[in-house]
């Protein structure tokens, strides 16, 4: 059977479950078993899906609820045995009423319900929504599956007490998504491509420009992804992508999707972010880039979010639109207004990743090739990821050869 | 959503506040100090916030490269590094603050009369990958 499919089931299924009385722990685990049967026996085809009855869908949705029946039924029957055995008396759960809305919809405010730590609530909706084994999940973020399982399981307690038939937060459950997106492991499961799954199975139940919004940042993120490394592994720059290497079907798709949520007239920080995506997709060379339309966005997602990160970016656009001494302006009035000369993130102690890294590549451009040398390297020492630091430290290395000749 | 390891020292940290070697413990506080450290990965197995823990031998050797078709060549142990590594623990959390409580309570095992050590890990963030998003 196509392993996507069973997959996309998964909300559906529990949510079959939980009508029939089941609690969603319980649905949720006993689905999950379904799947790891689905995958085990795979390569048999237990549904008939492909053995031409017509309704792939319908037939293997049916074969899940009634796997997944059966183990909740097993779990019941073992955990009342032994709970008689412990001599407990506990009332089930009464089955509860229909839920009034979608249930799909449902699982994903559940999956992202403010209660849970990002990181739980992320897990909690791959396995859940996304239909993904504990097992797939631990490796995508390099964790003991033993430690994936207590943090899922412990998720489940978290919203044990929440009820599935009131709407959520879209904003909270879009957070979700985007951390999904944005954290580029890479292991057996693809989480950028899980990530926009997800998205366009809530932009399709779920009418809301913000939506739209992160599912556009996130295809026009994803056109570039061919391009942004190099065959050695190593990063590949925007203004040095190939940008023949981009995906047009993947930008065309993006962009029309931003175009109509911003025709709504209710802007938000996806979707000016992904107006800054869609402008550098336009450019048909780094040269030609609208650099003073993305600053413009820029103003906009400040205005928005004033996050010290999106300050930062607008001081790289600033010093593209009006030269690196503009940026460089852009950037101390931003040192100007943290508390401490030091950038600071408002999450923490930390200085704002890549601010001495802007600083170098606006004084390289200015023509101070020996500031330039010497940030890129503190920068390279800085960095919170490999590729970024190898390639600090290559620009570094760049300048300094080029001013030792 | 950030790996960080901590780093406990034999030699090279800065001096803990219960600096009593451990060979001067009594067996009960030494059992005491085991117990809480098993107790502490255990805790953070529940909380899905474990990834690996080890323990290093004090006595090691350095090792290196000697050129094409040669054995490398092994050195040591040299008594007089400063620096000296007794073991590692990784983690894996939602925030740096979250690490440094994590760290604090660590920190806080047992030692001579029962009392906190008050030691000095050291915690150190994991380079990850890029992020996808990068304007």
């Amino acid at each position: 059977m196509d392993e996507a499919l069973p997959r996309s089931l998964t909300p559906s299924v529990i949510a079959v479950l939980v009508r029939r009385g089941a609690d969603f722990a319980a649905a949720e685990d006993a689905v999950q078993d379904a799947l790891v049967e689905a995958l085990r026996v795979g390569a048999a085809d237990p549904s008939p899906s492909s053995s031409g009855s017509g309704h792939p869908v319908r037939d293997t949705k049916g074969w899940l609820v009634t796997v997944a029946w059966r183990k909740f039924l097993d779990a019941t029957r073992a955990d009342a045995a032994r709970r008689r055995r412990e001599k407990r008396v506990e009332e089930e759960p009464a089955p509860g009423p229909p839920p009034a809305v979608d249930d799909t919809l449902q699982l994903y405010f559940l999956c992202a319900h403010p209660s849970l730590t990002p990181a739980s609530a992320v897990a909690l909706t791959l396995r859940a929504v996304g239909g993904l084994t504990t097992r797939q999940i631990a490796q995508a973020y390099l964790v003991p599956e033993s430690t994936m399982a207590q943090r899922i399981s412990r998720a489940k307690r978290t919203v044990s007490g929440v009820r599935l038939d009131r709407p959520g937060d879209v904003a909270t459950v879009l957070r979700v998504l985007y951390l999904v997106f944005n954290e580029g492991y890479s292991g057996d499961v693809d989480l950028a491509a899980e990530a926009i799954r997800l998205t366009r199975q809530l932009a399709a139940r779920i009418d809301h420009p913000e939506v739209a919004g992160l599912l556009a940042l996130m295809l026009l993120h994803h056109a570039r992804r061919a391009a942004r490394t190099a065959s050695d592994g190593s990063l590949v720059p925007l203004a040095e992508q190939d940008r023949g290497r981009w995906d047009t079907a993947l930008i065309a798709e993006g962009v029309g999707i931003l175009q109509a949520a911003l025709a709504r007239d209710r802007l938000g920080e996806f979707q000016a972010q992904a107006a800054i995506a869609a402008l550098h997709a336009d450019a048909p060379t780094a040269e030609e880039t609208d650099w003073v339309q993305i600053v413009e966005w820029y103003d906009e997602l400040t205005r928005l979010t004033d996050s010290p990160v999106v300050r930062l970016n607008r001081a790289v656009a600033v010093g593209e639109a009006d030269g690196p001494r503009a940026g460089l302006a852009a950037l101390s009035e931003l040192d100007a207004s943290s508390p401490s000369s030091r950038l600071r993130s408002s999450s923490g102690g930390h200085p704002v990743p890549r601010h001495t890294a802007v600083a170098a590549y606006l004084h390289e451009r200015d023509g101070d090739l020996a500031t330039a040398a010497r940030l890129y390297a503190e920068a390279a020492h800085k960095a919170p990821n490999l590729a970024e630091r190898d390639h600090l430290m290559r620009q570094a290395a760049r300048l300094n050869a080029r001013r030792d000749r | 959503m950030a790996k960080y390891l901590l780093l406990k020292h034999y030699r090279g940290a800065p001096a803990a506040i219960n600096d009593v070697p451990m060979d001067r413990w009594s067996p009960e506080e030494i059992s005491a100090h085991i117990q809480y450290m098993n107790d502490f990965a255990a805790r953070l197995e529940k909380t899905g916030e474990f990834v690996d823990g080890q323990a290093l031998a004090p006595e090691g050797a350095w090792v290196r490269y000697d050129g094409e078709g040669r054995p490398p060549v092994t050195d040591g142990p040299f008594a007089e590094t400063k620096d000296l590594i007794a073991g590692w623990m990784v983690i894996d959390v939602d925030s740096y603050e979250r690490a440094v409580e994590l760290a604090g309570e660590l920190s806080a095992a047992p030692g001579a009369g029962g009392k906190p050590i008050h030691e000095w890990l050291e915690l150190r963030p994991f380079l990850t990958e890029p992020p996808t998003i990068t304007e």
